[in-house]
C-alpha cells in the first residue's frame, strides 16, 4: 500500500464518520438508551424519538447496549449524557435492578428519566415509566381465540411458541396474559410451564424470530398433531411458524393463530389470514412522549404522570383482526396499518 | 528401547539376574481400549455415527412412535439443513485451524440482500438471486485475504466481521422482514428450496436438504480426491511445513474462507426456503451451532483433521437430541444442557484419539 492510498483511506473514513454524526447545535440535549442496535422494536423507538426531537428542536443522543443485558454500556451512557448536560433521557434498562444508583445520579443531578417499555425495580427508582402493557396484550388475544372458538375452547388444543428459556418478563407476561384471557389457570403468574390444564400442548422456544417459530411448531405439531390454537410470542414467530403449519397442510383456517407486537409485516399477515389475530403496541409512540415530557420538564419543570390505577403511563395495546368477536374490542388490519411501526 | 538394550552388551552383563522387563509393554491390561482408540484414530467419523445411532435408539425408546417415524426423521433432516451447511463451511475453515465466526451473519446478509432487491427495489429476480450469492462469496473473500495477507488471527477477523456483516443487515433490511407472501409473489425462484419430495412412509424431503447433502458431497470430493482438497489439510496440520513443501497456503487459505462465503449464500436460498421469508431476525447463534456441529462431528479444533461427513453427523446429532428430548417432553433447558454435554464429550474423546499420534 502506498502512502497515497492509506492517505486516500484515511480521509474517506473521516468523511464517513463524519457523515455519521448528526449536526450539533446549541439546543437541549435529550438521550435515548436502547437495549440493542438490531431488535426494530428498539430501531423504531429511535426512529420515533429521532423524529420528534427534530420536531421539538431537541439534539437527541442514541446509545444502545451490545446485547441485551449489557448493564456497562447503559451505565457508561448515562454518564455520557450526565457530564453532556443533557435535560433528561429515556431509557429501556437491560438489567432493571443494576441500572438503579445510577440512574439515582442522573435525577440528583437534575436529569428526568423516563423509562420505556420494561419498568425498574422499584418502578419509582424512574421519574415516569412509559410502557406496554405485556399481560393486558396477551389477555386480549387470548379473549378473541377463546370467543372464536366458543363451545370448541373446551376442547382445544394450545402451542406456545415462546421467546427464551430463561423466560424473560415480556415472555411470561404475555404468556400468562394469553391464558387468562383464554381461561387456562395460570398457577404462578411469573412464569410458565406449570401449568397443568390439558388444552395445553407445550410451550417451544422461538427467541422471536421466523427460523425459531417454524422449528418450535414443527416439534409441536408432532407432538400434537391436532393443534387447534398456535399462540406466539411475536409476529415473526407467529410467520415461521405459519410456514410450518403450511408444511403439515394445516394452513386451511383450521388453526387460529395469535400474536403480539403490531408491526407493519404482522398486520399484513393479519390483512392475509396468517395470524388471525394481534395486540398491537406503540414503541414509537412511547419514545415520541417521552421527548415531549423532556422537553415540557425542560421548560416548565413539570413532570409527567401514570395512568390513573396503574404505576405507569400505559401507552396501551390494540387488539387488531378482521374477524371482530363479541365483547372484545378490536380495530380491522387496515386501521391497524395505518398505526403499525415497523 | 529394548535396541539399545541389547546393543551394549557389555552394560547388560552387570545387570544380570535383574528385572529384564522394564522396557516392555504391558500387553494385556487395555489392549481393547486400545485397538478401540487406534480404530478410532484411523475411522474418527465412527464416533459421530455411533452417537448418532444411540441417540435414535434412545428416543426411539424414550419418545415413542412418534419419534422413530419416517416422517419425523425426515423432519429433523429439515430441520438441520440450514446448519449443516453452515456446517460445511465451518467444517472447511477448521480444517485450517482457522475458525469464522462470521458464516451466520454473512448468511442472513446474503438472504436479506435476496428478499430486499427482489420485493423492495423490484430489481429481477435472478440478478438479486446471484447478487446474493455473490454478497456471500465478498464477504467471505474479505475474510480470507484479512487473514492470509493481513495475516491476522482468524478469531479476531471473523469476530470483527462478524459485527460489520451484523451491522450491514441492520442497515440493508432497515430491521424489516420481507414477507412470505411477498417473496412468493415477487420471486417464487427464492423459495425453490422450501419445495418437497414426498418419499414412502410418509418421509418428506426438502430441495434445500437435498442441496445440502448435493454440497457436502461435492465438498467431500474435493476435500478428499483433489490436490486442492489434500493442500486444505496439509496447511491446517502445519502451514510452514505445507508452504515449505511448495503448497501455495496463502492462496489456500483465501479460497477456503472465500468458498465457506459462497456456501453461507447458498444456506441462505435454503433458508428463504425454509422460513419463507428474509429476516433479519434470529440465527443469532449459528454460527456456535455450526461449531458445535463441526466439533461433535469429530472436526479437531486444532486443524488438519476431521470431515463432511463428521459434519454432517453432527448436525444430525444436535437435531435428534433437541426433536428427541422436546417429543419426550423435556424443558427446553435441559435441551441446552444435553447439546453442553455432548460438546465436551467430543472434545474429550478427540484429545484422547490424539494422544496416540503423540
Amino acid at each position: 500500500m502506498g502512502k497515497w492510498t492509506i492517505l486516500k483511506a484515511a480521509v474517506a473514513g473521516l468523511a464517513f464518520y463524519g457523515a455519521m454524526a448528526t449536526a450539533s447545535h446549541a439546543a437541549d440535549i435529550v438521550g435515548l438508551i436502547t437495549k440493542t442496535e438490531g431488535n426494530p422494536f428498539f430501531v423504531k423507538m429511535r426512529e420515533g424519538a429521532q423524529a420528534k426531537a427534530q420536531e421539538l428542536g431537541l439534539t437527541l443522543q442514541t446509545f444502545a447496549g451490545k446485547f441485551d443485558g449489557d448493564n456497562d454500556s447503559q451505565v457508561a451512557a448515562i454518564e455520557n449524557l450526565i457530564s453532556a448536560g443533557a435535560k433528561g433521557f429515556a431509557i429501556v434498562p437491560s438489567d432493571s435492578s443494576a441500572i438503579v444508583p445510577t440512574i439515582k445520579k442522573a435525577r440528583d443531578a437534575g436529569l428526568l428519566v423516563i423509562v420505556l417499555d420494561t419498568p425498574l425495580d422499584p418502578i419509582d427508582a424512574a421519574d415516569a415509566t412509559f410502557a406496554t402493557d405485556n399481560f393486558k396484550a396477551g389477555e386480549l388475544i387470548g379473549q378473541w381465540a377463546k370467543g372464536t372458538l366458543g363451545d370448541k375452547a373446551s376442547s382445544a388444543k394450545i402451542a406456545f411458541l415462546d421467546l427464551a428459556t430463561n423466560q424473560p418478563t415480556v415472555d411470561y407476561l404475555r404468556d400468562q396474559g394469553f391464558m387468562k384471557g383464554f381461561g387456562i389457570d395460570v398457577k404462578d403468574p411469573k412464569k410458565y410451564g406449570d401449568e397443568d390444564d390439558a388444552r395445553i400442548c407445550g410451550h417451544e422456544m422461538t427467541g422471536g424470530a421466523e427460523d425459531g417459530g417454524r422449528t418450535a411448531m414443527e416439534t409441536l405439531l408432532q407432538k400434537c398433531p391436532d393443534v387447534s390454537v398456535m399462540y406466539t410470542i411475536n409476529e415473526p414467530a407467529a410467520a415461521g411458524g405459519y410456514q410450518a403449519l403450511k408444511a403439515a397442510g394445516k394452513d386451511d383456517g383450521s388453526v387460529l393463530v395469535v400474536s403480539i407486537d403490531g408491526g407493519c409485516p404482522g398486520v399484513k399477515n393479519v390483512a392475509a389470514g396468517v395470524i388471525g389475530a394481534t395486540s398491537q403496541q406503540y414503541p414509537l409512540k412511547m419514545a415520541a412522549m417521552a421527548m415531549e415530557a423532556i422537553e415540557k420538564f425542560a421548560k416548565t419543570g413539570e413532570k409527567p404522570k401514570p395512568t390513573p390505577g396503574k404505576e405507569f403511563f400505559d401507552t396501551g395495546a390494540t387488539l387488531i383482526t378482521d374477524k371482530p368477536v363479541n365483547g372484545v374490542e378490536s380495530i380491522d388490519s387496515k386501521k391497524g396499518a395505518e398505526l403499525c411501526w415497523g | 528401547m529394548s535396541d539399545d538394550a541389547t546393543g551394549s552388551v557389555s552394560a547388560e552383563r552387570g545387570l544380570h539376574g535383574s528385572d529384564q522387563s522394564v522396557a516392555s509393554f504391558d500387553e494385556d491390561r487395555g489392549s481393547a481400549l486400545k485397538s478401540v482408540q487406534r480404530f478410532l484414530h484411523e475411522y474418527p467419523t465412527a464416533i459421530p455415527f455411533i452417537v448418532l445411532v444411540i441417540g435414535v435408539l434412545i428416543f426411539s425408546v424414550a419418545a415413542g412412535g412418534r419419534f422413530f417415524a419416517p416422517f419425523n426423521l425426515s423432519l429433523v433432516l429439515q430441520q438441520v439443513t440450514i446448519i449443516a451447511f453452515l456446517g460445511i463451511a465451518q467444517t472447511l475453515v477448521i480444517l485450517t485451524a482457522g475458525i469464522d465466526l462470521s458464516v451466520g451473519a454473512i448468511m442472513v446478509l446474503s438472504s436479506i440482500v435476496m428478499g430486499r432487491l427482489t420485493v423492495t427495489y423490484g430489481v429481477p429476480v435472478e440478478l438479486s438471486f446471484v447478487l446474493g450469492l455473490l454478497t456471500g462469496l465478498v464477504c467471505g473473500l474479505i475474510n480470507g485475504v484479512l487473514v492470509a495477507v493481513i495475516k491476522l488471527p482468524p478469531f479476531i477477523v471473523t469476530l470483527g466481521s462478524w459485527s460489520v456483516y451484523g451491522a450491514m443487515v441492520i442497515y440493508v433490511s432497515h430491521s424489516e422482514t420481507v414477507r412470505a407472501q411477498d417473496i412468493e409473489a415477487a420471486g417464487p425462484l427464492l423459495q425453490w428450496l422450501g419445495h418437497t419430495i414426498r418419499l414412502g412412509g410418509g418421509a418428506v424431503l426438502t430441495y434445500g436438504a437435498i442441496a445440502m447433502i448435493l454440497t457436502a458431497l461435492i465438498i467431500w470430493y474435493v476435500l478428499n480426491r483433489t490436490a486442492f482438497g489434500r493442500h486444505v489439510y496439509a496447511t491446517g496440520d502445519d502451514d510452514e511445513a505445507a508452504r515449505l513443501a511448495g503448497i501455495n497456503t496463502r492462496g489456500v487459505f483465501i479460497a477456503v474462507y472465500t468458498l465457506a462465503g459462497f456456501i453461507c449464500a447458498i444456506a441462505a436460498w435454503a433458508l428463504i426456503g425454509r422460513i419463507g421469508a428474509a429476516s433479519p431476525l434470529g440465527n443469532q447463534t449459528a454460527n456456535l451451532d455450526a461449531i458445535t456441529a463441526v466439533v461433535i462431528g469429530g472436526t479437531s479444533l486444532f486443524g488438519g483433521r476431521g470431515s463432511i461427513v463428521g459434519t454432517l453427523f453432527g448436525a444430525l446429532i444436535v437435531g435428534v437430541f433437541r426433536n428427541g428430548l422436546a417429543l419426550a417432553g423435556v424443558d427446553s433447558l435441559w435441551q441446552e444442557f444435553t447439546v453442553g454435554i455432548l460438546i465436551i464429550l467430543a472434545v474429550t474423546i478427540d484429545q484422547w484419539i490424539r494422544k496416540i499420534s503423540a
